[in-house]
């Protein structure tokens, strides 16, 4: 039971604040969604660049309202589709885009000027980017005034995801270039989206995912000023990215807490002035982790759930997964119902009609106060390591979610948790779904293309653009207009990714369970 | 801690082939045979199947545990399969965890992998499955 005693401590317009007001616990915009609802945007990409191009299309035509991009494994990891490592990824988890020509593909038919695109790219962010501003440019759209979004958030993939290339300062370095180059010359793209889903998808709880985010966010400002930017021109173009997970309360009370910490740090401890730096914007997705093989459709419930929880916690856009999920990239029915989900809430459960309409409850009140205490004491903690790059150095934040992550699967295990279909009510005659198969085919289909690209494209044009490329990484110069120039030389994603590795070389990280 | 062999504890070499890095599963699985009395070595990511079989023959290996969730299992296990043949080396049982569709069993189990752990699979289901199927150590010369 909670009442007035736990929250007696609470100044209200200390901690909690008018929606709108800092330091913004209830919400960004005075009125909620009444303004503007959530951004519906589903994360999709899959097999070639035409296909992934077809479901976009669908999804705008059904409503959608932003795009996300889900490239695939080679691409993530700055490798061409004819690498021996490429081998039986290509398409596979996403869209394959090796060079301007797959990006050219990927929005055909789509004028970038209309829609925002996110894409979720970390390591080989800066080229990807660099890829779309050249789309752009070709469509004819001002780079002041096309928006959107790239992940861009290495921290959390030497922490949970592991998609790394570069050894952490080289990373940093890509990072903060893309800081200091969109502040100049694409002012309305959010250069990164600090990732607390894939920690948490890798089995953080909800408080390692508060803390860890918030302080890869405060890592970032750090090294944004260090790098010679103006706290003001970068951070208000920083957003994150939260899981939506199944226990609802916890989950709101984890993105009050993240907007109350974020404003408080960007006030207290870098001084900034600009209110558009103390206000968090996120991104949520319905937890994937949560989903089960079995019992497929209980799925789209959790999902409903999860979904839910973002709303009410004043996610500014939002994700929610399909139901096939935990079995394969979803089907086009899937994603459909999916985007349905969040329409419901949108337009028939009333949600919208109030800014926070849950604050004030004394429950979410402590819960909110208690994720709070929790993070500035991880903070603190990692601050003692030596910020979060030597934390992760030292696979601090790597042992607390893989011990998390362990401790959660024990639970299930000894039955300490339910979870339905799995080892409660478990049902083994309960029907199936349909799954998408992807064609083992696209790889060669984009290998052929590669093979003609490099056969047609002005070879020399490469090699100097590729040199002067290496050139600039070795200095201090920021790396966006080579990378610019190699792209429109049709250098292709793993010759540029090369480029650098010659340069800065690759992480390893030392295996440890 | 009772060695089902009859000679010592099963020994695993948990793997993460191919590009992608999402090791929760890997170390969670590798965490749980080892507190079921197994000798794990965990490989680290992004293994060539070569790598692998090479870890395996080093380590002396019983048990090879693959964790694949990015659908490039159709190219990987059949690999690590022919590369033990090549070797003529019968006595590893391999297996594999990840998003495995139902279409791919078949593939799967034609090449000798019976035992394939979709999720949702129990930690204890899968202890039981390598106790029941590992296969005598050929006698070493």
């Amino acid at each position: 039971m909670y009442g007035p005693a736990e929250t007696a401590d609470l100044v209200y317009d200390r901690d909690l604040g008018d929606p709108g007001q800092f330091p913004y616990t209830r919400g960004i915009h005075p009125s909620g969604y009444a303004g503007k609802l959530w951004t519906m945007r589903q994360f999709a990409g899959f097999g070639t660049p035409d296909e992934t191009n077809a479901r976009y299309r669908q999804l705008l035509g059904a409503g959608g309202t932003g795009l996300s991009v889900a490239f695939d494994l080679p691409t993530l990891m700055g490798r061409d589709p004819d690498h021996p490592l490429s081998l039986g990824e290509v398409g596979k988890c996403g869209a394959s885009v090796a060079s301007l020509a797959d990006m050219e593909r990927l929005f055909a038919q789509i004028p970038v000027s209309t829609i925002t695109t996110s894409m979720t790219i970390n390591s080989p962010a800066a080229i990807l980017l660099a890829m779309y501003l050249v789309v752009a440019e070709q469509q004819g759209a001002d780079w002041r005034e096309i928006s959107g979004t790239i992940q861009n958030d290495i921290l959390k993939e030497y922490i949970a995801q592991k998609e790394y290339i570069y050894p952490p300062g080289s990373s940093m370095r890509l990072v903060t270039d893309v800081f200091g180059f969109c502040a100049e010359r694409v002012p309305r793209w959010n250069t990164i989206s600090v990732s607390g889903y894939h920690i948490r998808e890798a089995g953080s709880t909800a408080l390692q995912e508060l803390a860890f985010t918030l302080r890869d966010g405060i890592e970032y400002v750090e090294y944004g000023i260090e790098a010679g930017l103006a706290v003001d021109a970068f951070v208000p173009r920083m957003s994150f990215f939260f899981n939506a997970h199944n226990e609802f309360f916890e989950e709101i009370a984890k993105y009050r807490a993240a907007r109350r910490l974020w404003s408080r740090v960007m006030r207290d401890r870098f001084d900034a002035r600009d209110e558009r730096s103390w206000k968090l914007r996120f991104h949520a997705q319905t937890a994937g982790v949560s989903l089960t093989a079995q019992q497929p459709h209980n799925n789209v419930i959790r999902t409903a759930v999860q979904a839910l929880a973002a709303v009410l916690g004043g996610a500014n856009s939002l994700h929610t997964n399909s139901l096939d999920e935990a079995l394969a990239l979803p089907t086009v029915e899937a994603a459909t119902l999916a985007l349905r989900t969040q329409q419901i809430i949108a337009h028939e459960s009333g949600l919208a009609g109030a800014a926070d309409p849950l604050g004030g409850s004394y429950y979410l009140e402590t819960l909110t106060n208690d994720l709070e205490a929790g993070a500035l004491e991880y903070f603190t903690t990692i601050d003692d390591l030596g910020g979060m790059v030597a934390a992760i150095e030292q696979g601090y934040p790597q042992r607390e979610i893989a011990d998390s992550a362990y401790r959660f699967q024990t639970e299930v295990e000894r039955g300490e948790r339910g979870i339905v279909g799995v080892n409660v009510h478990a049902d083994d005659t309960a029907p199936g779904v349909p799954t998408m198969y992807i064609d083992e085919g696209v790889g060669d289909d984009q290998v052929a293309r590669l093979a003609d690209l490099r056969r047609t494209r002005d070879g020399e044009r490469v090699a100097r653009s590729l040199d002067a490329l290496r050139e600039t990484a070795r200095g201090r110069e920021n790396v966006m207009p080579k990378l610019l120039d190699s792209v429109r030389a049709y250098a292709t994603l793993g010759e540029m990714c090369d480029a650098l590795r010659d340069v800065w070389g690759e992480y390893e990280e030392a295996p440890a369970i | 801690m009772s060695a089902p062999t009859g000679m010592r504890n099963i020994r695993v070499v948990i793997a993460k082939p191919g590009l992608d890095g999402h090791d929760r599963g890997a170390k969670v699985i590798a965490r749980a045979l080892r507190d079921a009395g197994m000798e794990v070595i965990y490989t680290g990511l992004r293994q060539t199947p070569e790598q692998i079989v090479d870890a395996a023959l080093q380590e002396d290996a019983d048990v090879i545990g693959l964790s694949i969730l990015s659908g490039a299992h159709n190219h990987i296990c059949p690999r690590v399969v022919e590369l033990l043949e090549a070797r003529k080396i019968s006595d590893v049982l391999v297996v594999v965890g990840g998003i495995i569709p139902d279409a791919d069993l078949p593939k799967l189990h034609a090449i000798g992998i019976t035992g394939v752990f979709p999720p949702g699979t129990s930690m204890q289901e899968i202890v039981e499955f390598i106790r029941q199927h590992v296969r005598p150590k050929a006698a070493t010369s």
